[in-house]
């Protein structure tokens, strides 16, 4: 595929993807995003091609400034892509870094407005939202208000409200970044078994290699500025993995070592 | 799936991955290499019991949820209620001994400024009769009439200004315009236009209080989190839905702080348009003016009395209680 794009709306559609390949969640083809104020424009993301297979767990890792947020909202679709092309092959939820819950409903009430504002039916959501707290490890949790839940709880709440809309493609926007350790850890095993459970397709934005190494089956990295791909690392690890073992620890070291290369690129460029 | 590693292999690839290399050649050669390395350093074993199981897990997860969950026990409700209570009545106390504290001085003679120990049997007696609970009635029945409409042209305003950019250049800087006049200045032109009636002094009521109500409005819709509008927009809230599930909720605090300035602003021009009325029915306004033309001071002060305890009700048992009860909902303190 070559580089030249037309500025195409985003096809929703699931004809075009089945066309080429029966197994692809999502496809971006030459995509690009500038930002313009004024006389300034920035180049969020340059021409991105990249193929996100069912089922996959895939992890965005860059630098700042490398337009990963950016590129989830195009594909969630909250931001229009400058050109190239978009096919997603299904519905797409979207978590947040901060929770992103609704202050003034209840955990049962944030995971089952997605059913609601597609109109299904009360006795199947009240099913469906059991199953989800379930899911979740949340039963008994269900009549809490966001803020009385700890920030590890809260963003189950938003992954099982994510799942209420029936995702079938899961985009994480540096989901536990601001969580502890030990809750991230955790939480890290949870996310792999409702993953193999639900077989939904993760793209997982984060800047925490190690994290991407724990959970991806795949490490896309990204450079700064023009947000580029600049390399892909396929990780055959068996899971469940734990993010202090070895095999985890040495590549990292060889993601980070790869990352560096990329962000020093950026220091030699700074004018004296 | 090209490698599935056995638990005491997949800690073998330890010394495979320098910097330069990716991933792919990597998968190749795990198997061969490092094996012995690692059994010396005893990594094996603890890959071993690093494989937690779901179970392990779950029992940790819930731990931690419990130590997130601790409540404070609350008081006792009579405790809880006196707390908020004796300051109030420390205040009211405050302001009689103010009072009589004038009297004392025998600034003015008592038939002019009569002090709390005749103008409070007076207000009792008041209380008593069926006369004062029409007036209070009636002066009721415009306020809630009054303030429904505005709530609705308000809320409606609100939102269309909120919404569009050409609307708030236009009428957004006439709106706090508005709520600044005093709108008993409208009380002429609403005679003008509804003759002595009910309409009229319901019309002041109303233009009284939308401005406050709509700015209410706007500055909720203005000030909800970018992040909850984004989340309601993937979780396919967009029209009509979006405004009833993720606008409006968002927008609800400061839309009651609108609420609660509103009162106020149409109490006033409620009993600014009774007072100057010049309309027959009785109505606390009617009962002030009444008192005046009879010069029965403590009869006057007894319905000042009123129309301040009204104006307070309002405030605290309505608004007061429903602010409290949203803050405390959504965790904002109190």
């Amino acid at each position: 595929m070559t580089a030249t794009v037309s500025a195409a709306p985003r096809t929703t559609t699931a004809d075009r993807v089945e066309d080429s390949a029966v197994d692809v969640a999502v496809e971006l083809r030459g995509l690009s995003k500038v930002y313009r104020s004024g006389r300034n424009q920035i180049q969020a993301l340059d021409r991105i091609d990249l193929v996100f297979t069912r089922h996959s767990f895939t992890c965005v890792v860059g630098a700042s400034g490398c337009g990963k947020s950016t590129m989830l909202s195009i594909i969630a679709g909250l931001d229009q892509p400058t050109t190239g092309e978009l096919a997603v092959n299904g519905n797409v939820g979207l978590m947040f870094q901060e929770s992103a819950l609704f202050p003034w409903l209840t955990a049962e009430q944030n995971i089952e407005l997605p059913m609601k504002l597609r109109r299904v039916l009360k006795a199947e959501r009240t099913v469906r939202v059991q199953q989800l707290l379930q899911l979740v490890r949340l039963e008994g949790f269900g009549s809490k208000r966001p803020h009385e839940l700890s920030g590890g709880m809260r963003q189950r709440v938003a992954l099982a409200r994510a799942l209420a809309q029936d995702a079938d493609v899961l985009l994480m926007d540096e989901p536990f970044g601001a969580l502890d350790a030990m809750t991230r850890d955790v939480l890290h095993h949870e996310l792999e078994r409702i993953w193999q459970q639900t077989g939904a397709t993760i793209i997982f934005v984060t800047h925490n290699v190690r994290e991407a190494v724990r959970l991806g089956d795949r490490i896309v990295l990204l450079s700064s500025r023009p947000g580029r791909v600049v390399d892909s690392f396929d990780v055959h690890f068996a899971r469940p993995r734990r993010i202090e073992s070895p095999e985890v620890g040495s590549l990292s070291i060889a993601v980070t070592s790869r990352l560096g290369q990329e962000v020093a690129r950026h220091g030699a460029d700074v004018p004296t | 799936m090209a490698l599935t590693f056995r638990p005491d292999e997949s800690a073998d690839n330890t010394d495979v991955v320098d910097g330069a290399m990716s991933d792919r050649a990597m998968a190749a050669d795990v198997d061969e290499t490092g094996a012995e390395a690692v059994d010396e350093l005893g990594l094996v074993e603890r890959e071993l019991e690093a494989k937690q199981s779901d179970d392990e897990v779950a029992s940790e997860l819930a731990g931690l949820d419990a130590l997130d969950q601790l409540e404070l026990a609350k008081g006792a409700l009579a405790l809880r209620v006196w707390k908020s209570l004796w300051p109030k009545l420390a205040a009211i106390a405050l302001v009689l001994l103010a009072w009589q504290a004038v009297i004392w001085s025998h600034w003015k003679p008592d038939y002019v400024l009569p002090g709390p120990r005749v103008v409070l049997p007076q207000l009792w007696h008041e209380l008593g009769t069926g006369r004062t609970w029409t007036a209070i009635g009636s002066t009721m029945r415009r306020a809630v009439t009054g303030f429904a409409m505005a709530i609705v042209i308000g809320l409606l305003i609100g939102v269309a200004v909120a919404k569009s950019k050409v609307l708030r250049s236009a009428v957004g800087s006439l709106i706090t315009g508005l709520q600044t006049m005093p709108s008993v200045v409208w009380y002429p032109l609403a005679v003008v236009l509804f003759k002595l009636s009910e309409g009229a002094i319901i019309f002041v009521v109303v233009i009284g209080a939308a401005p406050s109500i709509a700015n209410g409005v706007i500055n909720g819709i203005d000030h909800i989190p970018p992040l909850l509008t984004r989340a309601g927009r993937v979780l396919g809230a967009r029209g009509l839905p979006a405004y009833r599930h993720v606008i409006l909720p968002a927008a609800l605090p400061s839309f009651l702080a609108g609420l609660k300035q509103a009162w106020a602003f149409a109490w006033r021009s409620l009993m600014a348009g009774e007072l100057i009325g010049g309309i027959a029915a009785i109505s606390i306004g009617a009962r002030l003016n009444n008192e005046r033309d009879l010069n029965d001071t403590p009869g006057l002060l007894s319905w000042m009395i009123i129309v301040l305890i009204i104006g307070i009700a309002v405030d605290s048992l309505v608004f007061g209680v429903a602010e409290r009860t949203i803050r405390r909902r959504r965790g904002l303190g109190i």
